[in-house]
């Protein structure tokens, strides 16, 4: 119990440097310094700092966008088994809480985006919604495959560390779901290839396009929320690549931290040598990811 | 059908010599030589009637310079109309769709048959007393507000984006018809930079005109500037050393390459590509740099001036600017290259924003955009003028209109750039005094052509009795090419307008003047 709150308390405060670390590597790659490795952390002082003005046209659903932003990823921390640590919450099926807290969120940051009723956020909302949709079936397929190699429904059963011995087993479907989440990741995170963090044009937007409204805390909420979704999935992949032994102790969290900064590095590496897909060509790269997925799955039940 | 004079680039004309025809053999001049003999419409202007040589006091004179590209001749011809109405060419010839909107705008000539006639830069008529759209002398005139298409059905939706824009750009309004992510149509709303330039060049040349012409367009100083310093010394029959159309020639080409190189960057920006993205922008500052150690100024301000040039060139800073240009080409080959071997790069660019070499035509299309549709147009190639005359340079062309031709005229045109400045540097003639342009002709007309970064940049200088400017007309290569960005996005994604604009990188300045 007191460990899996350790898990949360860790997220909770170490979650913007992972921001930190892509931004480093961006820049390193790129030839220049770059803004310090805490440089999130300055930013979210600066925002709750800051007063902020809510459009008369909107509801209280306007507000609600960004605290679901932070909620949802603090309610799927808990439900990993992180660093060798227990997850706080375990079930049967609890992976589809998982999911099903994301899509949550998603639905209220889209429903706030197009309570301002502002065009620019109307199309933002429109193309998160879609390409999320389409994501969803590979982060589902995926646990499908873990299921059958694991023989659990719970995220816990699933990336235990039996499950590595599945490496012997089915190497090749864990592979592919390693692939397949990876892009998940880089999707649901507005990462380049599927969106531009840095861009200011709100025309090429996906999720900057949504939160274009909001200011000061409520957007500092929403990008507490980026960084703690986006250490979520972070720690999923890193869990399932090298899963802890229970009470792994320091060994577990040195395995996690590095895991971590390592998919920093390697999402940083992926911005600094690719262009961005044109918004039409989005949908077929997340189809490749729920067929590989797919085909994991595929593979365990032949 | 009756023919119109014929002058070229930079030679002064008198006035009387430039035929005055009846408005309908005008039209039929006009809409022969765009339609019939493949001319394009350089400049088309109104002008008081009396500073066209004219003699009525009322009504206004109309003067259209047509250009023979093949042959490097320059068409022109005038018309005294009433004042009131005059037919449009504009169903005929439809790259005049935006002169004559100016006309109108500017001495309240209705054009009849005109299909969209709407302001341009939102000012009151130069006539007093005429308004095109019969609007009073006290009312005000708020830029931007105007008519627009629209497009209705169930799932049409419009966007509107500026004039304040998230960037730090100029400001210019942009109107989208969509239909879920696809736009029907653009439409484009200037005029928010207007700053009365060519009034206030009337009566010159002052202390002023210089500095005005600079500015015009701010990233096209020099452009402009030797546009203009062409024009006076035309008119004035100064003769410029060797020394100094070698030094004019190296800046026109730098202030290229900086825009050029920027641009690329900018592009790779757009698409999120970084490596590119980052080198380009620095070394942007390295070719503005070298433009600084010419003249002082980043810009070139203070570089061109009539006559001659403000700065010589020693030959220290030869040897400096060479080594300088040497370094400056590997960077550039090396970040630039990367958008060519980059398949996530040019998926992005291919087949986005395309415009068809007809419609480029049609719109009288002029620099890079122009020849990524694979038309050889170039004013350095057709209309020499300066050092262009004794160095001649192949035009740069790409075939397929998109964003990936108009970003690859910009590379082959940066490599021909360096190779131009080198090889001047080499050979770089002895320094020459700069000649003082004394008093212009009176009574004279002149067309400057410049080819600069943006395409040709059209300056037509009239002068009176006293040999003052009685009309100055500039025509900057956005004034063109602004409605292609519109057909570019037509049926185009909304998400490749940044990436479609960018690749037209179009001045909102040089057109609002």
């Amino acid at each position: 119990m007191v460990s899996s709150i350790a898990n949360l308390v860790m997220v909770l405060a170490f979650a913007p440097l992972l921001l930190g670390v892509i931004n480093k590597t961006k820049a390193l790659v790129a030839g220049r310094t770059g803004p310090p490795v805490v440089q999130v952390y300055y930013d979210l002082v600066k925002l709750f700092g800051k007063g902020f003005v809510v459009s008369r046209t909107t509801t209280w659903v306007f507000l609600a966008g960004p605290v679901l932003s932070v909620v949802a990823p603090v309610v799927a921390v808990l439900l990993l088994p992180l660093a060798g640590r227990p997850a706080w919450l375990s079930f049967p099926g609890d992976m589809l809480l998982f999911v099903a807290v994301f899509a949550l969120a998603r639905f209220f940051i889209a429903t706030a985006a197009m309570d301002t009723g502002s065009p620019f956020e109307g199309m933002g909302a429109a193309r998160e919604v879609t390409f999320s949709a389409l994501a969803e079936p590979a982060l589902l397929f995926g646990m499908l495959a873990l299921t059958r190699l694991s023989g659990s429904v719970s995220l816990t059963g699933m990336l235990d560390i039996r499950t590595a011995g599945a490496w012997q087993r089915a190497s090749a479907s864990v592979v592919l779901i390693l692939a397949s989440w990876f892009i998940v990741l880089l999707a649901e995170n507005a990462r380049v290839p599927f969106d531009d963090p840095n861009t200011h044009l709100e025309l090429t937007m996906i999720h900057e396009a949504m939160v274009l409204d909001h200011a000061g805390p409520a957007f500092g909420f929403i990008l507490y929320g980026v960084a703690l979704k986006l250490t979520v999935f972070a720690a999923l992949l890193v869990t399932l690549l090298i899963p802890a032994r229970p009470g792994g102790g320091a060994l577990g969290l040195a395995l996690l931290v590095g895991g971590l900064a390592g998919v920093g590095v390697v999402v940083g590496l992926v911005e600094s040598s690719m262009a961005r897909l044109r918004l039409v060509r989005v949908p077929q790269l997340l189809v490749t990811a729920t067929l590989l997925a797919g085909f994991a799955v595929v593979l365990l039940v032949r | 059908m009756t023919a119109g004079g014929t002058t070229r680039n930079g030679r002064a004309l008198a006035l009387k010599d430039v035929p005055s025809l009846e408005p309908s053999q005008f039209r039929g001049w006009l809409v022969n030589g765009v339609r019939d003999k493949g001319r394009r419409v350089v400049s088309y202007f109104g002008a008081a009637s009396n500073a066209a040589g004219g003699t009525a006091a009322e009504g206004i004179s109309l003067v259209a310079v047509l250009a023979d590209d093949a042959n490097g001749r320059l068409s022109i011809a005038r018309t005294i109309s009433d004042g009131t109405t005059f037919e449009s060419v504009v169903p005929e010839v439809t790259q005049a769709h935006l002169f004559e909107r100016e006309i109108a705008e500017q001495y309240g000539v209705r054009f009849e048959g005109h299909p969209w006639p709407k302001p341009v830069r939102f000012h009151h008529s130069y006539r007093k007393g005429y308004d095109a759209w019969g609007r009073s002398v006290d009312a005000q005139i708020p830029p931007g507000v105007l008519d627009f298409f629209r497009v209705e059905g169930d799932e049409v939706h419009e966007v509107a984006v500026g004039p304040v824009h998230a960037g730090v750009i100029e400001p210019g309004h942009f109107r989208f018809q969509c239909h879920g992510e696809q736009v029907f149509h653009l439409e484009i709303a200037l005029g928010y930079q207007h700053r009365g330039i060519e009034r206030a060049l009337v009566g010159g040349p002052t202390k002023r005109t210089l500095p005005y012409m600079e500015t015009a367009a701010g990233d096209t100083t020099i452009g402009h500037a030797m546009a203009y310093a062409q024009a006076v010394e035309a008119l004035s029959g100064a003769v410029v050393s060797a020394h100094a159309h070698a030094v004019r020639g190296i800046a026109l080409e730098l202030e290229r390459l900086a825009n050029h190189v920027g641009d690329l960057g900018a592009l790779a920006g757009d698409i999120a590509y970084l490596p590119t993205a980052s080198y380009c922008g620095r070394l942007r500052g390295d070719f503005l740099n070298m433009t600084a150690e010419l003249c002082g100024s980043r810009f070139g301000r203070g570089l061109v001036r009539p006559g001659g040039v403000g700065f010589d060139l020693s030959s220290d800073q030869v040897r400096d600017l060479r080594s300088r240009l040497t370094v400056a080409r590997t960077d550039v080959t090396e970040a630039v290259e990367l958008l060519w071997e980059t398949p996530s790069v040019r998926e992005r660019f291919e087949g986005t924003g395309t415009v068809s070499p007809d419609d480029a035509e049609a719109l009288g299309l002029v620099g890079p955009a122009a020849r990524a549709c694979g038309i050889q147009r170039d004013v350095r190639h057709d209309f020499p003028a300066g050092i262009y005359r004794f160095v001649h340079l192949p035009v740069m062309t790409a075939h397929h209109g998109d964003v990936n031709s108009r970003a690859y005229v910009r590379w082959l045109e940066i490599q021909q750039s360096i190779s131009f400045i080198l090889s001047q540097l080499d050979g770089l003639p002895a320094n020459g005094t700069r000649a003082a342009a004394g008093a212009m002709r009176p009574d004279a007309l002149v067309v400057a052509l410049t080819e600069g970064w943006r395409g040709e940049i059209c300056h037509v200088a009239m002068t009176d009795a006293a040999g003052r400017f009685s009309r100055y007309k500039i025509i900057d290569p956005s004034f063109h090419n602004w409605f292609a960005l519109a057909l570019a996005l037509r049926d185009g994604q909304i998400s490749d307008f940044p990436l479609c604009n960018k690749s037209f990188n179009l001045s909102y300045c040089g057109h609002d003047l």
